[in-house]
């Protein structure tokens, strides 16, 4: 058999595609994509703006905060000093409400599937937070700006942040009153961290605008 | 940046007048809500509890000490100067026992093994319609 079979390849007898009858195949048509004739890879394009580019970064920045404060320790579950805030007040001063609301609720969303807890009841507590800190908001920018700054914004968000989480906390998941012994330490908190990212946004919301953005 | 983080001094600049009043308020708010929340009020009686029942209540006023049955056998609650504790129990971890004397109203201390629980209860029950 295998004498055969060299002897008839050195007299270029049938090749071994040919041997059972069949002729070798020939190239398909499905590798014409590979020469640049025919079927082409094909791309969808969405038409973007600057300003989904740029809501696409904040969202981006915000989420990396949050991801890094979710590595800070707390004595408390639920008392964290909500860095991506920062992020979000500053784009409600600049962009205003609706890119803040875009920019939040993004990172609520890509931060619950990035911290494995998307649609368990942590998101479902970021997101009440995110919505009634977005309501206030919505009302606290119309405040004379020349005597409220993003310190007030800042803590009136997160004294609405903290009511939302409890009041899904009490209605869902722990309806009892011992809840009501954690309430001043979790408002002290959001006082201190409301503040504190208040201050900061403030802080860059003072520099000259880096990248301005057309709408 | 970081280096500018770090040299983030409290710029008082940035808090207007309006913010202050914001923070005033919200000051307030923290310390009205401690001070309604945190004082748990006068304590008048206890409610003993046993396999989810109501074994028995008891005024706080006059020192005694009540066995309850529970599944693994008796727990022992002392009521001794106005406070109440579980004195002894055949939970395994003895976490109620070592909760030590309760003193205030709506605190509570619970031996889940024996499924007994000692709770103290003020005058005024403030959330009643919300109790389960």
């Amino acid at each position: 058999m295998t004498a055969l079979t060299t002897s008839n390849l050195g007299e270029g007898g049938p090749r071994k595609g040919e041997a059972d009858g069949f002729p070798t195949a020939t190239p398909l048509p499905i590798r014409t994509w590979e020469k640049g004739e025919g079927l082409k890879p094909s791309s969808i394009t969405l038409a973007t703006t600057a300003t989904d580019h740029h809501i696409a970064r904040m969202a981006a920045l915000a989420l990396g905060l949050s991801v890094l404060e979710a590595a800070i320790p707390s004595p408390l579950p639920g008392v964290k000093p909500g860095l991506a805030n920062i992020v979000t007040l500053i784009v409600l001063a600049r962009y205003g409400w609706r890119a803040a609301a875009w920019v939040s609720l993004l990172r609520v969303l890509a931060g619950g599937l990035l911290m494995g807890n998307f649609l368990a009841p942590g998101f479902f507590l970021s997101l009440s937070g995110a919505l009634c800190s977005l309501a206030v908001l919505a009302a606290s920018r119309h405040l004379p700006q020349r005597w409220f700054g993003p310190v007030t914004h800042s803590i009136f968000a997160a004294f609405a942040h903290i009511a939302g989480q409890l009041l899904l906390v009490y209605f869902w998941l722990i309806p009892h009153t011992g809840l009501l012994y954690l309430v001043p330490i979790f408002v002290a908190a959001a006082l201190l961290f409301g503040t504190v990212n208040g201050l900061i946004a403030a802080h860059y919301l003072d520099e000259p605008q880096a990248e301005p953005v057309q709408t | 940046m970081a280096s500018r983080l770090i040299g983030l001094k409290p710029d008082l600049r940035h808090i207007k007048t309006g913010d202050w009043i914001a923070l005033m308020l919200g000051a307030l708010l923290t310390v009205w809500l401690a001070a309604t929340l945190w004082q748990g009020g006068a304590a008048d009686k206890a409610i003993i509890r046993s396999g989810g029942k109501i074994f028995r209540e008891v005024p706080l006023s006059r020192d005694q000490t009540i066995e309850v049955p529970g599944p693994l056998g008796l727990s022992q609650i002392a009521i001794h100067n106005r406070q109440a504790r579980i004195a002894a129990d055949p939970s395994p971890r003895q976490y109620c026992v070592r909760q030590g004397w309760l003193k205030q109203a709506g605190e509570i201390s619970i031996c889940l093994p024996n499924q007994v629980s000692v709770e103290l209860n003020g005058g005024s029950k403030r959330y009643d319609s919300l109790n389960y």
